[in-house]
């Protein structure tokens, strides 16, 4: 039974266990609803949710679990001799997907009686004329092992299938004739409701939990499996950054780490000057008509998506550099448009407003007596600002650096296309490089084989990335919300 | 607490006292002020500086952007010739299939000759074949299509409006010069000449480009045909898993963490991890959504679906943070009262918290959605890029899981393909990705006007 | 009203330090000090009291020009220091404060050590010439304001780890170091125990040796036991002023006396 259909099934026997469950409260009370502990529609949600909740989870959990649980199997059929690498096993096992996909669609169009396609054999038919025949298009000749595995991975997920809507469809009944069992007038059903509803609420808080287990699982398991193929001390240490998929990469992080350090530090070195001023001004000086139109302004940089900043550093920002730095001039230091320089200033032009409005709050929640005092002692504007406000919000000012330097360290798009390409350990802002999030994008992207070490390098770069920005947010969290704590 | 009086005033030091008259100032006075207005002129210039790179980004985007608006077309009445398409005469659609799209070039040539022949202007050009280049690959296609669907048109002279090449169309628009021409194999400067003659004779037009807005993405060889309509739907299925899944489950953990959650570690632990989640990287989203969704679950590579899974995990932490603040604003009275006559705390969150709370809500669920919408990073790793979405969905499901691109996966396509040409469609897809994301703005900030509420 | 002839001799015995001419205060639309004339002398502790809202903390800004930093006041009138127009248009507030310090009703000691508080007007004002200059002055301020025997050992610990009455006395050491004439303290008290309070107040009688001091007070039995003069403000009138010992035994304004006796306020 397709899936659709369960899902469909299960919302109407909830739709009629609330019926049900509402009609026969309202029975036990007889007729009226004054006699009931709870409102009657409440008896009829406490029905439905019975019927409904428990039986979707079930059927959520096998919709994940089921294919892995085949996978598993179905990989076992395939004789280990057929396959040297992991790599290998996994174009042999997206084979056999699509021979069986391919079946499922030749099957459903009518081209293969369903009996037809449970007696395939290579022997006696060539596969892939077959399906080619009812449009699926396969790249090479299928061998035995192949479509055995094939033929068993479909029998399985139809068993696999069936058994998932009966148990999905007798969970959902059981469950609504247990609660319309329970259902009478003394029955607190909205307190049952309620409870069903405080785990669901419970529920959602914790997918970010989840969230991060999984970023973490996903990262720290692929990055296991990289450092069994690649030495843990070469990819910390290593200087030398060049992937070869043919084997013998050399995948050093420092060079990358160079650059990611590089590209941030020069946008901090734009961004952490003109936002703070910025900040300064709209906080301080700024009337409250001009706060209230540069504030917004500004945070329109904020809201720019990243693709944008990364094409004007290719395509604007790389060519007006090059046109005072490059060759032609003379002064001949840049010699292409993706630089290091590029992508920090664009970098830097996007990070203006992630330093400028939390330096703006925290710069607010500075007591006003605080420049009461100083002002009242005959310092000027300026002097307050500096000698008093700006000390007094430091750590605050602090975290907000530290959370545009994570922004700018975990800032993918702008390095992908204004910083080029090579990795480089370099002095010089204008050579190309690249970054750490670059690298993660091209060694993930392509046709690349998930169980080779130069795509593996990329999980463990993302490992690398996420406790770099975590230990960063975290400290810039804690900081500011210290300083908060201060003045509340 | 006699202390001043001990030391007195002869134990005083020689103090530079500002005892002079108030109304001149001092030497340190005009000193201290004029650093006083260095300051503040710092902070001008820093504000200014701000506005003027927002300036200088928004007026490189409609600059370069605008262009990919208008497109080159040219006028051109085709001879159906009946000798060459349906040689058997019996319009029979199949018959007519066989004869493929090469078979149409010949016709547009010859269209071609006849049109310059009309217009009184002299071919430079020996061959008919050689007048091909002005016109799109696209025009065989297109007539094709035509003469599929009208078998009765053939042996006519129909008029059709054919794509100019992205090289004609770069002239017109400035962006080819005959100079740059030289090194090109695409045309020759003859190809201008000709091209300035046909407008000049009005077959040769710039037109609004519908298909560019409409449009699908189209092979590397044809920028002039190329249009960001699919990976808009690719965008909007996106948007709508986002939607669908972010503001039920947002609104939930919201109320959970605001109003019931107790004071422990555990719910400790959820707030750092939620306040954190929303400053990882979003390409660390990507390789979650990778390792989980494609590789584990094994959902299909390119697919909204996954895509609006991937995006609806970062901006969670986003809708979250938003909604508790404005769970928050709504006073403690509200649901002291709510709890006063007799109801749940749970029915005193639903019925009037969560009500009075829901625009600051969908404002911030807005927010969060333009900031899925924007994103490019996360979909890299997906597989939503590197794929031509030259195919509109057909249907809600195929929606959902057929490969698709989103716009700003689109853009990026676009800007690594070494055309030009695709530069200015990528600029172009940027100006209709910021008119989404600022209509959507203004409606959170409408939402936030209209419905503001003061305690 | 207030100026009987007998008061008008007596005045006069002293030097005018600030004469305020027909000041007008306005809060955007709102008239907050209406047409108030006032003088006050050198080596005296003035004390202004009314009820809550009456105008005397917004007067006593005018005084060194606080309510600058306000965008939507404006001032009217004159008000003379030493014969000099503080409203006039030549006059930079930043030397006006200088002369005419100030300490708030909250303790506000910036988040620096004890020494840098102090240190810090001078140090803005160019008073000193080296550290060891500077050391002297931050003694001499903190022995002023009488805490230096309670902060002598900790100088350099920050000035917000003090309790609220050491605090409050550190603000007046700070502004004391700037060797102003005129002291406002905008309701010194109100934050500090009993006990602070006291220390507070024996501390402004001593200063009034060597400065003029203006206190905003609320607390009629605070204005009575520490100031030779006292101002009645009314919904933004001055509606009675002269010695202390007067107003307090024999007010001639009727609403002084309910104010007094506790019948409005």
């Amino acid at each position: 039974m397709p899936a659709t259909w369960i899902f469909l099934i299960v919302l109407a026997l909830a739709a009629i266990g609330y019926v049900l469950g509402r009609s026969r409260a309202l029975a036990s009370a007889s007729g009226d609803s004054r006699n009931l502990h709870s409102l009657p529609s409440y008896y009829g949600s406490h029905v439905a949710l019975y019927a409904a909740v428990p039986s979707l989870l079930l059927f959520g959990l096998w919709l994940i679990v089921q294919p892995v649980m085949i996978e598993h199997h179905v990989q076992k059929l395939i004789p280990e001799t057929s396959y040297t690498s992991q790599g290998e096993l996994n174009l042999l096992m997206s084979d056999v997907h699509r021979i069986a996909n391919g079946l499922d669609y030749a099957v459903r169009n009518g081209t293969l009686g369903a009996q037809a396609a449970r007696d395939l054999s290579t022997e006696t038919s060539d596969i892939r004329a077959v399906l080619a025949n009812s449009g699926v298009a396969l790249g090479s000749d299928v061998s035995a092992p192949t479509l055995v595995a094939a033929k068993e991975y479909r029998a399985l997920s139809v068993t696999g299938d069936s058994y998932r809507a009966i148990a999905v469809l007798a969970l959902a009944l059981a469950g609504l004739a247990f609660a319309v069992i329970k259902t009478n007038r003394d029955f607190r059903a909205r307190n049952a409701v309620e409870r069903v509803i405080l785990s669901l609420l419970i529920l959602a808080a914790s997918l970010a939990i989840l969230t991060t287990v999984g970023i973490v699982l996903s990262l720290v398991f692929n990055t296991i499996e990289f450092f069994k193929l690649y030495p843990a001390m070469d990819f910390f240490f290593g200087t030398t950054w060049s992937p070869s998929f043919g084997g013998g990469s050399q995948l050093g992080i420092l060079p990358l780490f160079w650059g990611t350090f590089y590209i941030s530090l020069i946008a901090l070195a734009v961004a952490v000057p003109i936002g703070l001023f910025a900040a300064i001004y709209t906080s301080e000086y700024a009337s409250p008509r001009i706060r209230g139109l540069a504030k917004p302004m500004l945070e329109i940089l904020a809201g720019i998506p990243t693709i944008v900043y990364g094409l004007f550093a290719l395509l604007t920002v790389g060519p007006s550099l090059m046109a005072v730095f490059g060759p032609g001039t003379g002064l001949g230091w840049m010699q292409g448009g993706t630089a290091v320089m590029t992508a920090g200033l664009v970098m830097g032009v996007m990070l203006i407003p992630f330093v400028s409005s939390l330096s703006d709050d925290i710069i607010n929640s500075v007591p006003q007596s605080l420049r009461d005092g100083s002002l009242g002692l005959g310092a000027t504007k300026s002097e307050t600002i500096k000698q008093v406000v700006l000390p007094a919000a430091l750590p605050g000012i602090v975290g907000a650096i530290l959370l545009a330097a994570s922004r700018a360290i975990g800032e993918t798009m702008i390095v992908v296309l204004g910083a080029g390409a090579a990795a480089r350990l370099s002095m010089n802002p204008f050579e190309a490089m690249t970054t750490v999030t670059a690298k993660i994008v091209s060694q993930l992207t392509g046709d690349a084989d998930f169980a080779s070490p130069e795509a593996l390098v990329a999980f463990a770069l993302g490992m690398t990335l996420f406790v770099i920005t975590l230990c960063l947010n975290i400290f810039a969290l804690w900081i500011v919300r210290k300083y908060r704590e201060q003045y509340e | 607490m006699t202390d001043a009086s001990i030391s007195g005033p002869a134990g005083k030091p020689q103090l530079k006292k500002t005892s002079g008259s108030l109304l001149e100032l001092d030497k340190g006075t005009r000193r201290r002020n004029a650093a006083e207005k260095r300051f503040r002129i710092y902070g001008m210039a820093a504000v200014g500086v701000g506005l003027i790179f927002l300036l200088v980004l928004l007026f490189t985007i409609v600059r370069n952007g605008v262009p990919a608006f208008t497109q080159t077309f040219i006028e051109l009445p085709v001879e159906l010739s009946e000798a060459k398409l349906d040689k058997s005469g019996n319009r029979d659609v199949e018959e007519i299939k066989k004869v493929t799209t090469f078979g149409y070039s010949g016709l547009i040539n010859d269209a071609l000759a006849a049109s310059l022949v009309n217009e009184g202007i002299t071919s430079p050009f020996k061959k008919a074949s050689d007048l091909n280049k002005l016109v799109s690959s696209s025009a065989a296609a297109q007539i094709r299509d035509y003469v599929l669907a009208n078998p009765d048109q053939i042996g006519k002279t129909v008029n059709f409006e054919v794509l100019a090449s992205s090289r004609v169309d770069g002239y017109e628009k400035g962006r080819v010069t005959r100079v740059a021409l030289v090194n090109d194999k695409n045309l020759d400067a003859a190809h201008l000449d000709v091209a300035d003659q046909l407008k000049a004779a009005g077959t040769l037009k710039r037109k609004f480009n519908w298909a560019f807005i409409t449009g699908a993405d189209a092979s590397e060889s044809r920028p002039e045909q190329a249009g960001i309509g699919v990976s808009m739907l690719g965008s909007l299925f996106m948007m709508l898993v986002v939607l669908v899944l972010s503001l039920p489950i947002g609104v939930a953990a919201s109320v959970y963490l605001e109003e019931f959650a107790p004071k422990n570690w555990i719910t400790d632990v959820i707030e750092v991890n939620i306040s954190n989640l929303a400053a990882v990287p979003s390409i660390v989203f990507g390789i979650l959504g990778l390792a989980v969704f494609i590789q584990f679950i094994e959902l299909p590579q390119s697919a909204p679906l996954v895509g609006g899974l991937v995006l609806t995990l970062m901006t969670l932490p986003t809708i979250i943070i938003s909604t508790r603040a404005s769970l928050k604003a709504v006073p403690p009275s509200i649901r002291d009262a709510a709890l006063g006559v007799g109801a749940s705390k749970m029915q005193s969150v639903f019925h009037h918290v969560l009500p009075l709370a829901m625009p600051g809500i969908l404002t911030g669920t807005i927010l969060g959605l333009a900031q899925a919408l924007g994103e490019t990073a996360p979909l890299l790793l997906i597989g939503m890029v590197g794929y031509i979405a030259s195919n509109y969905p057909d249907g809600i499901a195929s929606g959902f899981l057929d490969p698709n691109s989103a716009m700003p996966a689109q853009i990026y396509e676009w800007a690594k393909r070494a055309d030009p040409a695709y530069y200015e469609r990528a600029w172009g897809g940027i100006i209709i990705l910021l008119v989404f994301l600022m209509t959507m703005n203004i409606i959170a900030i409408i939402l936030r006007r209209r419905f503001e509420r003061r305690w | 009203m207030y100026d009987s002839p007998t008061l008008e001799t007596k005045l006069d015995t002293k030097n005018i330090k600030i004469a305020a001419d027909n000041v007008q205060v306005y809060y955007g639309e709102t008239h907050a000090i209406k047409d108030v004339s006032v003088q006050i002398q050198e080596k005296t502790v003035t004390a202004f009291i009314g009820p809550s809202g009456c105008g005397k903390s917004t007067f006593l800004r005018t005084l060194n020009r606080m309510n600058d930093t306000i965008d939507i006041c404006r001032v009217q009138g004159t008000i003379l220091l030493d014969g000099e127009n503080i409203y006039d248009p030549r006059v930079d507030p930043v030397q006006l404060r200088a002369k005419v310090g100030m300490v708030f009703q909250k303790p506000n000691p910036f988040p620096k050590s004890i020494y840098d508080n102090v240190a810090y007007g001078p140090r803005i004002h160019g008073m000193s010439k080296s550290k060891a200059d500077l050391d002297q002055i931050v003694e001499m301020a903190l022995r002023r304001g009488a805490i230096w025997d309670e902060v002598k050992d900790r100088l350099h610990s920050p000035g917000t780890g003090l309790s609220g009455g050491q605090q409050q006395r550190l603000c007046i050491a700070r502004a004391v170091a700037t060797e102003p004439e005129v002291l406002l303290m905008d309701e010194p008290c109100s934050a500090l125990d009993p006990i602070a309070t006291g220390q507070v107040e024996e501390l402004i009688d001593e200063l009034r040796e060597d400065y003029s001091v203006v206190i905003v007070t609320h607390s009629m039995q605070q204005a009575a036991r520490v100031s030779q003069k006292t101002a009645f403000f009314h919904l933004g009138n001055l509606v009675e002023y002269g010695d202390t010992s007067q107003i307090f035994t024999n007010p001639v304004d009727p609403r002084t006396e309910s104010y007094i006796t506790g019948r409005i306020g």
